[in-house]
């Protein structure tokens, strides 16, 4: 079972590779500052599609804040980037199954936005 | 039945690869640079993914020997409770590596009786990374990070119930 994999994971790794090249996450500060809501959705957007360590989203969302991003928008990137997987989807639907998947990513992809909202409501009634 | 789900599989991943391997020829061709540094950044990735890969094939080939299905059904199965909803996040935020790196042990575990939603939890559990919570809590305070992971921990539940619904309500 094991080996049959190895063209999947290896194919993950190319992708990750190429993804990362052609969107690096630097690219990423230019597209916010519209407004609280949309920028959550490019947030999880970008997110989503993100392949890199979690340690770069930390950074990235670091310099949004600074940048005077909300921090709904920068909760649903972290939650997103770690949650939702574009770039291992075809992996994940030929190992786990196409349903799977797609319904657990399109789920988490909602999620790392609704628990934004609930996470800086939150933390204002925490003062 | 099984032999045939995998024979798919394999043939699906070998199908997958090639359109990477595509991919690649095409960004050499309109930027040979880019395919380059990306092809770089690949084979540095795999290294770092080798030791998190070798570690699922021994936990395979240890469930294999050592974990019977019986046991999975018990405690990662439908009538698991709290015990396997608690086995997976546990287990989901104490895996390590790359997510993809596990998808072949929970297929595994899958087939042995573990349910659909602890896979789904696990997965989502994944999210919450313990050695780099220090450095969550340096960049976005500590109440941040603690309110976060309290919300991430009880919506991996919710997607795994989801998930099991949408999952099995198809395939019956």
């Amino acid at each position: 079972m094991f080996v049959g994999m190895l063209p999947i994971l290896v194919g993950v790794v190319l992708l990750t590779g190429l993804i990362l090249e052609l969107v690096p996450a630097d690219r990423a500060a230019g597209w916010f500052g519209r407004n609280d809501m949309l920028d959550a959705l490019i947030g999880a957007t970008f997110g989503g599609i993100a392949a890199g360590h979690p340690l770069t989203s930390y950074v990235l969302g670091g310099e949004l804040l600074a940048n005077g991003i909300s921090l709904i928008a920068v909760t649903a990137l972290l939650v997103s980037w770690v949650t939702v997987g574009i770039v291992q989807f075809p992996a994940e639907a030929l190992i786990l199954g196409r349903r799977f998947a797609l319904y657990r990513n399109l789920l988490c992809f909602g999620f790392s936005i609704l628990i934004a909202m609930l996470t800086v409501s939150t933390l204002r009634l925490l003062g | 039945m099984i032999e045939e789900k995998l024979r798919k599989m394999t043939g699906g991943g070998n199908i997958f690869l090639l359109i990477v391997m595509c991919l690649y020829a095409l960004a050499f061709m309109v930027n040979a640079e880019l395919a380059l540094n990306a092809l770089a950044f690949s084979t540095n990735l795999f290294h770092q993914l080798l030791p998190v890969l070798l570690l699922v094939f021994v936990l395979i080939f240890v469930s294999n020997l050592l974990v019977k299905p019986d046991w999975i059904r018990a405690n990662m199965g439908r009538d698991s409770g709290l015990r396997g909803w608690s086995l997976a996040i546990v287990g989901g935020i104490l895996s390590v590596g790359p997510i993809y790196a596990w998808y072949a042990l929970l297929r595994d575990l899958r087939t042995k009786g573990m349910r659909t939603a602890l896979i789904a939890v696990f997965l989502y559990n994944r999210g919450i990374k313990l050695p780099l919570l220090p450095l969550m809590i340096h960049y976005f305070g500590l109440a941040y990070t603690l309110v976060l992971a309290i919300y991430m921990t009880l919506f991996s539940l919710l997607n795994g119930i989801l998930v099991e619904k949408i999952v099995e309500r198809r395939t019956g």
